[in-house]
């Protein structure tokens, strides 16, 4: 069998699929958390908890009102987003004069709310949500074995993602949301709306989680605290990326996806160690850094890199200092 | 006396605040129709307060501001745009994430009757030159030129141009009264507030001097010479 640095290739290619399936997710997550800071200013630590929301959705109207999977990929989103919206009218608004640190807290007390809530109703040992019918399988690529919901996931993801860049940084609307990033007050006296503007903008980023979420369902066990687990991962792939940055956000998501795949296929390590072990000293200190990047330590690595990056790069990668 | 009918802005017992700080003490002006007025003062007289009270981008406001017969005291910014008043302000507002041309076609039209782009770039060969250069990468007349060219697109009647003269080269500033001139000539009515006595002087009819919060004399252009040395002990040149 071929192998790759001692890794044999259908074990590689499985784990960066898996890596590019949690990218897709990372990206989509961060990507919404940085339009949501880009113009509130407002770090939504309610992130994780709408994404769970995005899947409880979907299996509530699966089980209950027999909503399939494709209807619930529109209206979960719209309907998590909704709830965005009126938590901007009703709360966030009168935050944005503040510290960041008041959004936080308040976002973040509205995700353990909501968590505790779903907790109480439906417990945590979670359900289990189908692949639907029309992705069921899988195609055999010759060197690996490709369900095909993973890679709808993968697409659908990747769509939204662009979309939503091209129209931030091409299309008129997304003038608007760059200027209003900028200079909303100069912005609202030209006769945008910025405060609808800005409502809107939330309820979007809320969907875009909440999308994720009903992406997630068939994937991962749909349970309240789905959402937590992940999402501080992804608030270090946005630190990684840089606060704000749509582009960066997208990259970022994906890039560190993969990453933490090739991490964990053993690669990284198996490298480190083809390289340095014989080397007297330089193997010994490296042999830390080698166990930072072993596949058991892969759950880690995100914020090994994090920490790096913040070290030589505190705006991130893709960020501007403010 | 003007007619109520040409009367385009009237200010009356404006108060403005930022926070705490009680900046305007009830301001009181109004401007015609087609008519170029300038509010003269010294740094901190409250000049640019007063074109940010107008727009309802202070902290909070009272009094009375009357555009084309509707009173604008208690619509939100957004709203008072489109009672036809486009707004240049001091620090220019030119966005670095957009190019030259989005800046330009940033403000939404309010009216009808503006200038096409092409015209624009008629008036401003440079804008056209650079429209796909980042915004803050234009030089600073450039940038001028861009910051008043955006608000001509929109079919507003009413400008207020804050200090639009400010830190530029003579040339420049040549350039920026002859378009004042054509936009007078276009029949825009015009709000300066300037520094720059010079560049003002022989642009406006009328003239408001503004001292901690107020507006302390008004003079109309053909009394300027004889009240010179007036105007001089307000602005302390
Ligand atoms: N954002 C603000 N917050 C608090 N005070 C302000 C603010 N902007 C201006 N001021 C104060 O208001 C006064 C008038 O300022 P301004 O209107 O900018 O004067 P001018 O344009 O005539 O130079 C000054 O004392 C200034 O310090
Ligand atoms: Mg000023």
């Amino acid at each position: 069998m071929t192998e790759i640095f001692g890794v044999p290739i259908q074990a590689l290619f499985g784990q960066l699929l898996i890596g590019l399936i949690n990218g897709s997710f990372y990206a989509v997550l961060s990507l919404g958390l940085a339009i949501i800071f880009g113009l509130l200013n407002i770090i939504n630590f309610a992130h994780g908890a709408q994404y769970m929301m995005g899947a409880f959705l979907a299996w509530i109207g699966m089980t209950f009102l027999g909503v399939n999977y494709w209807w619930a990929l529109m209206l979960s989103p719209l309907a998590v987003g909704v709830t965005g919206v009126i938590i901007e009218r009703t709360m966030l608004r009168w935050l944005y004069r503040l510290d960041h640190l008041y959004g936080l807290l308040l976002t973040f007390g509205l995700a353990l709310i909501v968590e505790g809530l779903f907790r109480y109703k439906f417990g945590i040992s979670g359900e289990s949500y189908p692949v639907p019918e029309t992705l069921a399988g899988g195609i055999n690529l010759g060197f690996m074995f490709l369900p095909k919901y993973r890679a709808w996931v993968v697409v659908a993801s990747l769509v939204v993602c662009f979309v939503t860049w091209y129209v931030i940084e091409r299309s008129k609307l997304g003038s608007y949301l760059r200027a209003g990033t900028e200079n909303p007050q100069l912005l609202q006296a030209f006769g945008v709306n910025v405060p609808l503007m800005i409502t809107l903008t939330y309820g979007y980023g809320v969907a875009l989680a909440a999308f994720a979420g009903v992406l997630a369902a068939p994937i991962f066990n749909v349970n309240p605290v789905m959402g937590s687990n992940l999402i501080i991962v992804v608030f270090a792939v946005v630190v990684i990326g840089g606060m704000g940055s749509i582009m960066g956000s997208i990259v970022t998501g994906i890039g560190l996806g993969l990453i933490e795949g090739v991490v964990k296929s053993g690669m990284v390590a198996n490298l480190l160690g083809a390289i340095f072990d014989e080397v007297p000293i330089v193997g010994s200190i490296v042999y830390p850094v080698k166990l930072l990047f072993s596949p058991e330590a892969s759950a880690v690595t995100i914020f090994v890199i994090m920490a790096i990056v913040l070290l030589l790069r505190p705006a991130g990668l893709f960020g501007r200092e403010r | 006396m003007p007619s109520a009918a040409a009367e385009y802005l009237r200010v009356t017992d404006l108060h403005a605040f930022y926070g705490e700080s009680h900046i305007l003490h009830g301001v009181d002006f109004t401007v015609n129709r087609g008519e170029v007025v300038t509010l003269l003062g010294r740094n901190g007289a409250g000049r640019t307060t007063t074109l940010r009270a107008i727009l309802g981008l202070v902290g909070s406001r009272s009094g009375s501001i009357m555009v084309n017969g509707v009173e604008a005291i208690h619509l939100p910014p957004h709203r008072i745009a489109y009672l036809g008043i486009g707004y240049c302000p001091e620090e220019r507002g030119i966005y670095a994430s957009l190019t030259c041309e989005e800046n330009l076609l940033l403000p939404p039209v309010v009216r009808s009757g503006g200038m096409s782009l092409d015209e624009i770039y008629q008036m401003f060969p440079n804008l056209k030159e650079r429209r796909s250069s980042q915004g803050t990468r234009l030089s600073g007349g450039e940038q001028q030129m861009l910051a008043v060219a955006r608000i001509l697109r929109t079919g507003a009647q009413l400008l207020l141009l804050d200090e639009i003269s400010e830190g530029l080269a003579p040339v420049i500033v040549q350039a920026l009264a002859r378009m004042v001139r054509m936009l007078k000539d276009k029949g825009y009515t015009i709000i300066m507030v300037e520094q720059n006595f010079r560049f003002a002087a022989p642009l406006a009819d009328r003239h408001y001097i503004m001292e901690r919060g107020k507006v302390v004399e008004e003079i109309p252009a053909p009394q300027l010479e004889s009240r010179m040395d007036m105007l001089h002990e307000y602005l302390g040149v």
